[in-house]
């Protein structure tokens, strides 16, 4: 690296800031190190000097244009400099700077860098300040397009579509992504995330419209863990849980079929301990020394535990139906007497 | 290992992912990985085979010592991307190479202080990511771990504690959760990190964490694990920040654990014998430690027990294939830890990668995978992920010198 210019990002010669007339007035702040330095980074030519510069305006709090240029430099160099993009945040409020052309300015840095935190914060402040969502979902999915299971996506996505409710078309579109891929976990969580901000969990006709939706997609692929979890938790908001009459004849049927999903065999057990039937609770145990010992045998003390889980109920159950014949013969007793 | 010489072919009861004829772009991911991992573990078979390697599978130990303390002194251009997470790395190195039981020369633990002290920055409180940053809590939770790693009480006096105390207060949000710093964005890392830093330094402040539980607990999902913000899809990373900061607020009854160890158990890879992150994912080897203790947290949470009477009983994820997924899939030949095969390693991934194998070999001795005594890491706090030696000291001077 050449110790006095280097070539910039769009071509043109880069001129080192402590060879800018324009800066001759700033002393530069280095970020120096002492006689033992550690994890010492081999920071080239330009960002020691850019950084050099940023370093002396944060330093002098200096309000001005050419400091909100700095910044974009320094950002260049380094996108997850939070320090960075907060003075950025400052000028452009001190500046009246045009959020607009920001907005293009972080739209490409997400697209360069999709899984920067700084950027997509970034980004959700512009979008407050300007309270103006309207870019934000055609831009969301195509980043989801480029990497459908971008966390720092979906988080904006929920963030804009909570605050400006914008749910009206969210449920066809995270079905159009299992559609492509019934195994992105992140589609079904935004699916969930719809049915409970949009009041669906709450009527038991849609909750069983969506259990159908989960149903069908397990039917597809019964190994598949994000369909399973997602119909669990919809028994999270049904009056029976587990226990719902259409779920447990699916599950029945299935078992019945021969299909030994651990996810499967894992509802069969949760059932039993919900349940009342003695039949169904030896049933249990059995699977969950087939799940320990053979089809899922990497979580066999997950299994193990779950047996105890079963055993305890049985034996529950028998001193409560110990008590409840006690009662009775009490009962029988007094009317007797 | 076993010894009796059945070796050979010791990885083929494993069963590959079954895409149930519906391919997808998630099940390709998945077998890719699990060839790049098959065809690593046909070449162990063949050596084991050949019984060449005694103690197989062997830690690197002195391969990853030097690469750590090259690191300590020196990391290449390309780390100026992370030249806003310096506290970070030291922690990262320093940790891992506690874990490897390596003792620091004074003038290096020297040049770590005045390091750290040149991260404190007077004018936000806290620690930035470097000289000159604004104070963050991440680098702050960083900082604050390297300082026990090193430390001494000599030291330990001198940090601020009724600064910190402003510098948290100024990130608290009113429902409980924290902000990363002023004006940056807010997740469950942020109330991880101030917890973390409030509860080494006895910070005594009850309505610093008001409201924390409840906001946390929020962020558990209908899967069982925890995302980053209420709504977020379940994560390794988060689902352990959520359920550290429950334990070390002691709130960790008030989150569904049964959901929780489900989920989390769930995350062992059957094939790979490492973690995801979320269902659906690919293994990775930090997650050895987010989920691995995780899982531990949960179970102390179900048995509700110290985690000394916790530590007698078995962590429910199989320690075993997780050993054998960092020591065979994941070591660099010239040390380090990587994320998975065709990745490159880095000073992140040693420090899980190695903290997840103290967290398995925890679970049970007699199954530390290889010859136990060159293979054993020193063992870390689940919570704090801070070896539990050094943590104490820590603690005993932090609690014993408190005098207000
Ligand atoms: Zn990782």
């Amino acid at each position: 690296m050449s110790e006095t210019s280097s070539e910039g990002s769009d071509g043109d010669r880069w001129v080192f800031y402590k060879d800018r007339p324009d800066w001759k007035d700033v002393t530069p702040v280095k970020q120096e190190e002492g006689p033992f330095p550690v994890v010492s980074i081999a920071y080239n030519a330009k960002f020691k000097d850019v950084y050099d510069y940023m370093r002396a305006v944060l330093k002098s709090n200096e309000i001005s244009e050419r400091a909100f240029h700095l910044t974009k430099d320094a950002l260049e160099l380094n996108p997850a400099n939070y320090t960075v993009w907060q003075y950025r945040r400052l000028l452009l409020k001190d500046l009246n700077k045009d959020l607009r052309e920001e907005f293009q300015y972080v739209s490409q840095l997400i697209d360069e860098y999709p899984k920067n935190y700084q950027i997509w914060h970034h980004r959700m402040v512009m979008v407050e300040w300007m309270d103006d969502p309207s870019m934000e979902l055609d831009f969301l999915k195509e980043a989801l397009y480029n990497d459908p299971k971008n966390y720092h996506a979906w988080k904006h996505r929920q963030w804009v579509i909570k605050k400006f409710n914008l749910f009206e078309n969210e449920l066809e579109y995270t079905e159009s992504l299992i559609g492509d891929d019934l195994r992105n976990n992140s589609a079904w969580n935004q699916r969930y995330f719809v049915v409970l901000h949009t009041g669906k969990l709450s009527e038991p006709d849609q909750i069983r419209k969506e259990i159908s939706f989960a149903l069908k997609a397990i039917l597809k692929t019964t190994l598949n863990e994000s369909a399973w979890n997602y119909m669990r938790g919809l028994l999270i908001h049904t009056e029976k849980g587990v226990l719902e009459a259409e779920v447990v004849e699916f599950c029945e049927k299935l078992y019945a079929s021969g299909n030994k999903s651990p996810h499967l065999l894992g509802m069969l057990i949760d059932m039993a301990v919900e349940g009342d039937d003695p039949k169904l609770d030896e049933r249990a145990l059995q699977i969950c020394r087939e799940l320990a010992n053979r089809y899922d045998h990497v979580r066999a003390k997950y299994w193990n535990y779950m047996e105890t889980i079963v055993k305890e109920k049985i034996a529950a159950t028998k001193v409560a139906d110990q008590k409840a014949t006690n009662a009775n013969e009490a009962a029988s007793d007094v009317k007797n007497n | 290992m076993d010894q009796d010489g059945e070796t050979v072919g010791m990885f083929c009861d494993r069963e590959h992912n079954d895409n149930e004829g519906e391919p997808t772009a998630s099940s390709y991911a998945q077998e890719e990985v699990e060839q790049h991992v098959e065809s690593i573990f046909k070449s162990y078979d063949y050596l084991s085979g050949l019984d060449t390697e005694p103690g197989f599978p062997l830690l690197r130990r002195e391969q990853h010592k030097q690469f750590l303390l090259k690191s300590l002194m020196y990391l290449p251009e390309s780390f100026s991307k992370l030249d806003a997470s310096q506290p970070w790395m030291l922690y990262w190195i320093l940790h891992s190479l506690a874990l490897l039981d390596v003792r620091l020369e004074d003038k290096m633990k020297d040049g770590v202080i005045k390091h750290l002290q040149k991260c404190h920055n007077t004018q936000t409180g806290g620690y930035g990511g470097g000289p000159f940053q604004y104070g963050h809590l991440a680098p702050t939770y960083a900082a604050l771990n390297s300082y026990v790693l090193v430390g001494t009480p000599e030291i330990w006096s001198t940090i601020d504690k009724v600064s910190m105390t402003d510098f948290l207060f100024k990130l608290r949000v009113g429902d409980g959760s924290f902000l990363v710093h002023e004006g940056g964005e807010s997740d469950i890392r942020a109330v991880y990190c101030a917890v973390v830093v409030a509860k080494i330094l006895n910070i005594q402040a009850p309505d610093l964490f008001e409201g924390s539980i409840e906001w946390i607990v929020r962020c558990q999902t209908y899967e069982g694990g925890f995302g980053g913000d209420p709504g977020q899809e379940a994560h390794g990373g988060y689902s352990f920040c959520a359920v550290a900061a429950l334990y070390l607020l002691q709130g960790l009854h008030m989150c569904d654990l049964k959901a929780l160890l489900r989920w989390t158990v769930n995350r062992q890879m059957k094939y790979e014998g490492g973690f995801q992150g979320r269902t659906n994912k690919l293994v990775d080897s930090c997650y050895s430690f987010w989920q691995g203790a995780t899982v531990v947290l949960a179970q102390m949470g179900l048995h509700s027990s110290s985690p000394q009477e916790a530590k007698t009983k078995e962590w429910m994820f199989d320690e075993k294939l997780l050993q054998e997924y960092v020591l065979l899939c994941c070591q660099d030949p010239y040390g380090g830890i990587i994320d998975k095969p065709k990745v490159h390693k880095d000073p992140y991934h040693t420090c899980y990668g190695l903290s997840g194998l103290s967290i398995a070999q925890g679970s049970d001795e007699s199954r530390i995978v290889g010859d136990a005594v060159k293979n054993k890491v020193k063992q870390v706090h689940p919570a704090f992920n801070l070896p539990v030696d050094k943590l104490s000291d820590a603690m005993a001077f932090f609690y014993g010198s408190k005098s207000s």
